[in-house]
């Protein structure tokens, strides 16, 4: 894997989340949270944007090119962030679960060997640690709530917990990369990311999902079946007019 | 869910100004929800969230008793005091 | 009871001479029941016209043409809710509970804004309603920044702040598309045609059938007529129309030389009635959504609820607590 298809890979992570979470506009349970919700979904949006610009200065292509003129099979995000939210706990189990890795990994990546790419995940890092606080106060109030609210996140968990072994799937190609301190070793994240989820499934009074499941492809282009509707939402007005300026 | 107001620091130097309120059932909610709202575009360094039911404050019906006496104490300010021009660095 | 009716006397004329002598009112300070109401229902009409208002250009967020606009756009529409925030705070101050006002706005007892029981159809209408909906906001509330209630005009300072990136961005959006490709110009203009009156009408019926006017005048809550605020709107908007290069729907539309103004054609006040009464396109679509949204985080709040009701019983500090300079 070049570190261009590193970049975009990445790049994708946080488009895909970013559109998900921009969803919410709206829809939230209330005022406050809609605006919270609002601030991560910018966030996630803004780091495709700085990764996608790097991508470019890598000699790829434009941003909108990047997210609006790409089918399905050409994305490389993990299957985790593309997955739609049936309600507001299964917003929160994702979020949890995605926040306690970036806190992990974005601190890493901002080690990486190379420069532009550290710069970027050091802004996103600061972020993540604010996402990571919000999310793991989401999941204690949720999963110490009420029986409904921990009934939904218990349910919310199961259906997410299988997507996030790939977070810390070994990519054959990113070996190279690894090897040169490009990029972290995922891998090498998951106990400490495991006992820090655990930690706060116990203070949310929740328990640990059942069986490590493991749903991968994402980095290959190998999609659920939710990204497609989402891409043709998100694409339709930008390419019914090709080569427009908007 | 309870009334919050919210106090932002604008910059290191200043005291903490009061923002305007917000609703939210603790305290860790209050401060992330002033965070979201009251600083979306960098207007503080630093954030107080209090119970709006916590606030003691005076009534119009005090405000004769409470603020008319420090009318008739003009030598309290530096202008009661006139000067020769020729003094300096008073 | 003499003594009683004495003291409203002279609370009454208090806040008589505070009106005059152009101070504001605050919230603990005494004040007749007619202007508290008059507050309550027009703050909190236009806290929901903000929330109302996230629905048609929300329903776009996810399908702006760039990321930059996409940014743009989910930026602006937090910013709404931010501002239907500021004024339910507002109003809350006058001892209307946000609940209660929700609850009016979805049994049919408050209203919201009729131009948002419009249609936002294509991408333009977001440029439209950005430079049309936006600045007619902002004319309307430039003077309330200084309405005798101290709360609500502080929160209009904030909005206006916040609000003056909002109408540049919906001109920009049109100033590009105007300038686009033959099909982008077209969708500007069909915009155009659609939001103008409608966008009109925002400023309320003509002074000679408005109801709640002179009263209001009286108190300093209103400073402007409809139709002034109406006309500097008009004065403004068609001069960035010709900019554009677009035409305002409105043959009858001309410039009056003796006056410095322009002149418009006959508004469909018809129109206006039936969207105000809710017959517009959208009224039902936008209270059943809120209703939608409202319902759907119930079991949210009661989790919130009853998980600070545990801290609380286990004494358990729930945040980070102190300002330890407060007492400095």
């Amino acid at each position: 894997m070049s570190l261009l298809e590193a970049v975009v890979g990445l790049g994708d992570d946080a488009l895909v989340l970013g559109q998900r979470l921009s969803e919410w506009c709206g829809k939230s349970p209330w005022l406050e949270e809609d605006l919270a919700m609002a601030n991560t979904a910018l966030d996630f949006l803004g780091r495709a944007r700085l990764l996608y610009g790097y991508a470019e200065a890598l000699g790829g292509c434009d941003e909108d090119a990047y997210a609006f003129q790409r089918d399905a099979r050409d994305f490389t995000n993990l299957l985790i962030y593309e997955l739609p939210c049936a309600d507001f706990a299964s917003a929160c189990a994702r979020q949890f679960l995605v926040d306690a890795f970036d806190a992990l990994h974005l601190e890493r990546l901002s080690e990486s060997a190379d420069a532009e790419l550290a710069g970027i995940a050091a802004k996103a890092h600061k972020e993540a640690l604010y996402h990571h606080r919000r999310s793991v106060a989401w999941l204690v109030r949720l999963g110490d709530g009420t029986a409904e609210s921990r009934c939904r996140m218990q349910k919310a968990l199961a259906d997410v917990w299988g997507y996030h072994a790939e977070l810390f799937a070994p990519v054959e190609a990113e070996a190279d990369l690894i090897a040169k301190g490009v990029l972290p070793d995922r891998a090498a994240l998951r106990p400490q990311w495991l006992a820090a989820v655990t930690a706060t499934l116990d203070e949310a009074t929740l328990a640990p999902p059942g069986a490590d499941g493991r749903i991968d492809g994402g980095r290959q282009g190998q999609h659920t079946e939710h990204l497609s509707p989402m891409l043709a939402e998100m694409q339709h007005l930008h390419r019914s007019h090709p080569g427009a300026r908007w | 869910m309870p009334l919050f107001e919210v106090f932002v620091r604008p910059r290191r130097g200043l005291q903490h100004q009061h923002a305007g309120s917000l609703r939210a059932e603790d305290a860790e909610l209050a401060l992330q929800y002033a965070r979201e709202i009251y600083t979306r575009r960098r207007e503080g360094v630093s954030l107080w969230v209090v119970r709006s039911s916590d606030i003691t404050a005076s009534q119009e019906d005090d405000a004769p008793a409470f603020f008319d006496p420090a009318d008739d104490k003009p030598y309290r300010d530096a202008t009661y005091y006139a000067l020769p021009k020729e003094v300096k660095g008073l | 009871m003499a003594e009683a009716a004495n003291e409203l006397r002279d609370a009454e004329a208090r806040f008589d001479q505070r009106i005059k002598r152009d101070e504001r009112v605050e919230p603990k300070d005494w004040m007749p029941d007619g202007y508290r109401r008059t507050l309550i229902r027009q703050i909190s009409q236009h806290a929901h016209s903000e929330v109302i208002g996230m629905q048609p250009e929300g329903s776009w967020i996810t399908r702006a043409p760039s990321l930059k606009r996409k940014l743009i756009l989910l930026a602006k529409v937090q910013d709404e809710g931010g501002h239907g925030l500021y004024l339910y705070s507002a109003a809350e101050t006058l001892g209307a509970s946000r609940d209660e006002m929700i609850d009016a706005l979805q049994e049919g007892r408050a209203k919201y804004s009729s131009i948002f029981n419009y249609p936002a159809l294509t991408w333009a209408d977001i440029g439209a309603i950005g430079w049309l909906v936006d600045s007619a906001a902002i004319v309307n509330q430039i003077p309330l920044q200084r309405c005798s209630y101290g709360p609500y005009a502080r929160a209009m300072v904030r909005i206006c702040k916040e609000e003056s990136f909002h109408q540049r961005q919906g001109y920009d959006i049109m100033l590009t598309l105007a300038r686009g490709t033959a099909a982008q110009k077209a969708m500007a203009q069909d915009a155009l045609d659609r939001w103008w009156w409608p966008t009109l009408m925002m400023f309320g019926p003509p002074d000679a059938e408005s109801v709640h006017t002179s009263q209001s005048f009286a108190w300093k809550i209103k400073r402007h007529s409809n139709d002034e605020l109406r006309q500097k709107f008009i004065d403004q908007a068609v001069p960035q129309a010709e900019v554009l290069g677009l035409a305002i729907p409105d043959p009858d539309l001309a410039w009056d030389e003796a006056s410095g103004h322009y002149r418009i054609g006959p508004i469909d006040w018809d129109e206006f009635q039936r969207v105000v009464a809710g017959d517009g396109p959208c009224n039902r679509q936008r209270l059943a959504h809120h209703r939608r949204v409202r319902e759907d985080g119930a079991w949210v709040r009661e989790a919130v609820e009853a998980h600070a009701a545990k801290a609380r019983a286990r004494g358990a500090r729930v945040g980070v607590e102190g300002a330890p300079d407060a007492a400095v």
